[in-house]
């Protein structure tokens, strides 16, 4: 009996040991994917592709971003929303739309709505977090996305004041992106389904060129989010972060 | 002789308060009581089916397939494309209806300071419906200047109505700028200006706490939606509701436009057939039904057992005429004449003191709003009774029967009185 105690033991530290030499920790995979997604500021001129249920509309904008908390965002086309700008400060926002010559704070449910149609809403927009600081993670698996091997990584939020109360990441084990994201509410429902195509190394980093967002929610073919231009650690005014910015 | 009778009989119910008085207010009681549940239960109905139908459901509706399965969320972005040929042809095949588009839409409202910022703001649910005419059919049929409490109705293009009270919550002037912050039928943001005209208060709870009734032309501008419409609203002229003939046009209409294919296209449905309001009626007109002939019933025993006591109590003066030789039909008779003209009086005092009442609550109705702060149910919070051709004689004919009835049970007695017993009764 003693034998077979010991036995049974030895195996379950020995798998234990194995396991942890096999899978990283879920800290680590984070800090490496925040070290290399993340960057001081960016500027980033994208289109966004929305594949809805009668028919598919793009809007190109230019966006600054400054850390979590700031980003300013102008949109360029089509004709209806060209010139309507919004601004992050915090965890306020702002639109102003030439049209009406306002700027409007978007605050309570609004915060929910979609943006220009799309599958993220304007709290995916005001979110950009570092996982690290947010999330307390897990490995539970490994996987192969579009040809490349991945951590499979469950993420449980630490802080109350975040969109997503978990979610499940699908990291390239080499290039630290992950390739694909499922964020669930509190009540453990699929809220969102993200797709990061296009990987390109861009100034040092691995970044992807073109996200498909998926509201599960709504019905149509998600959102595509496709980076035409990224620089990394810019001269950035601050004044681009103001409200007297929106009217200029 | 029977003018005599008749006279007579008259003449003692009037001199004999104790025969007349008591009986005729029982009888009045009765009628009057039936009158008012009767008319105030009808009013609830027709209300309930009124207030649905002008702001809700129309007699009939055409939505999109897919809109009308997600119609609470207002998904304008599957809202009616083409709206113009599509009301050309209702209005060919259906002269004799009143059609109407409408977009319903939900957004943020938001006041300006002096420097164009956010001073205030609040959730708006909007109706965007067709007040280009002064006389249009929907500034009638929602009772727009009716429900005017403040300013004037919309004259100019981008002008609005707002509820009352969200005006006042908002601090909002006559003439003040809104912004509407919504999304258009793409699903983009939108901002659009417009100018209050007016204020409104309608009486319904969920429309009161924060809308906005703005020209369907403007919702367009605003909401991207050049020659489309949520909903497509249709209406008989006499704006009675026929849940047989509006069944058989939605059925027509959607034989015509089957496209099991297409989940854009146009399917109209009958006031019945939309939210279970044929089943919601059905049972609430079973309910009436039921609550208003228990009532009658109860009053029927009331009065006929009323009927059966004043007999009873009379059981000495009948003793003493039949000593002094009235023959017992003769008094049988004299009774049931008392008993219709009781009756008759009784009942008609009743119910005319229950249809004043009745016309009184149809005409200025008792207002329950502030009872009914967060009610999310569309009707009218002042409770309101309707007079019906039913309400002239569901109190009168049980207070006339019943009280006969009565004095006929009662009346029997009289032939089991022996008249050799009545001056040894009488001498009790």
């Amino acid at each position: 009996m003693k034998f077979i105690i010991t036995f049974f033991t030895v195996l379950l530290l020995t798998a234990s040991a194995l396991y942890a030499e096999n899978y990283p920790s879920g800290k680590a995979i984070l800090d490496a994917i925040d070290r290399n997604m993340t960057s001081e500021n960016r500027i980033i001129v994208s289109k966004m592709v929305i594949h809805g249920r009668r028919g598919t509309r793009t809007i190109r904008s230019k966006t600054w971003s400054e850390g979590e908390t700031e980003a300013f965002t102008e949109y360029l086309s089509p004709a209806r929303e060209k010139g309507i700008k919004m601004l992050k400060s915090g965890d306020m926002l702002w639109t102003y739309s030439p049209n009406t010559d306002r700027t409007i704070r978007i605050s309570g449910h609004m915060l929910r709505q979609s943006v220009m149609g799309s599958d993220l809403s304007y709290e995916d927009m005001m979110e950009d977090p570092e996982l690290s600081r947010h999330y307390k993670a897990a490995v539970t698996g490994k996987e192969t996305i579009d040809g490349r091997p991945c951590w499979i990584v469950e993420l449980t939020a630490t802080t109350p004041a975040i969109a997503y109360q978990s979610r499940k990441l699908w990291t390239d084990r080499e290039r630290n992106v992950p390739l694909k994201q499922e964020l669930f509410a509190k009540s453990g429902k699929l809220l969102k389904r993200l797709e990061l195509k296009d990987v390109a190394q861009i100034e040092g980093r691995w970044f992807p060129k073109r996200m498909i967002f998926k509201d599960m929610l709504k019905k149509g073919k998600g959102t595509e989010f496709i980076i035409e231009n990224i620089r990394f650690d810019q001269e950035i005014p601050r004044h681009i972060f103001s409200k007297a910015a929106l009217r200029k | 002789m029977k003018n005599a009778m008749l006279l007579f009989s008259i003449k003692g119910l009037l001199r004999d308060r104790s025969r007349s008085l008591f009986p005729i207010l029982m009888v009045s009681a009765g009628a009057f009581l039936c009158v008012c549940l009767h008319s105030s239960m009808k009013g609830t109905v027709t209300d309930m089916v009124d207030s649905a139908a002008r702001f809700d459901t129309g007699h009939v509706k055409i939505m999109t397939r897919v809109y009308n399965e997600l119609a609470d969320q207002m998904p304008n972005d599957l809202a009616l494309m083409g709206v113009g040929n599509l009301l050309e042809k209702l209005k060919r095949k259906h002269p004799d209806m009143i059609w109407t588009p409408r977009i319903k839409f939900g957004g943020l409202l938001d006041i300006p300071d002096e420097n164009g910022l956010t001073r205030t703001q609040g959730p708006v649910f909007g109706i965007g419906v067709d007040m280009s005419a002064r006389h249009s059919p929907d500034t009638k049929i929602l009772n727009l200047e009716k429900a005017l409490v403040r300013g004037r109705m919309p004259g100019h293009k981008t002008e609005i109505l707002i509820s009352d009270s969200f005006a006042r919550k908002l601090d909002l002037k006559i003439g003040e700028t809104a912004t509407l912050l919504g999304s258009t039928m793409y699903g983009a943001t939108t901002t659009y200006n417009f100018k209050v005209a007016g204020t409104v208060r309608f009486g319904m709870t969920p429309l009161d706490r924060s809308t906005m009734i703005a020209d369907i032309d403007d919702v367009r501008m605003a909401l991207d939606m050049a020659d489309s419409a949520g909903e497509i609203m249709g209406y008989t002229n006499d704006m009675l509701y026929d849940d047989k003939r509006m069944t058989g046009i939605a059925d027509a209409f959607n034989r015509d436009f089957a496209d099991p294919d297409d989940e854009f296209e146009p399917v109209m449905q009958s006031l019945g057939e939309q939210g279970m309001m044929r089943d919601l009626l059905r049972l609430v007109n079973v309910m009436v039904a039921i609550v208003v002939s228990i009532f009658v019933f109860a009053m029927s025993v009331v009065l006929w057992n009323a009927g059966l006591m004043n007999g009873i109590r009379r059981y000495g003066e009948i003793g003493v005429r039949l000593a002094m030789g009235e023959s017992k039909g003769g008094l049988y008779r004299s009774m049931i004449v008392e008993s219709v003209c009781i009756g008759i009086a009784g009942s008609a005092l009743g119910t005319a003191a229950g249809l004043a009442v009745s016309y009184w609550l149809q005409q200025n109705g008792i207002d329950f709003s502030s009872m009914m702060q967060k009610s999310a149910i569309l009707r009218s919070s002042v409770w309101r009774a309707q007079v019906t051709s039913v309400s002239y004689y569901i109190g009168f004919l049980p207070g006339v029967f019943a009280s006969v009835i009565g004095t006929m049970f009662a009346g029997i007695g009289i032939y089991r009185r022996q008249t050799s017993q009545l001056f040894r009764e009488l001498e009790v």
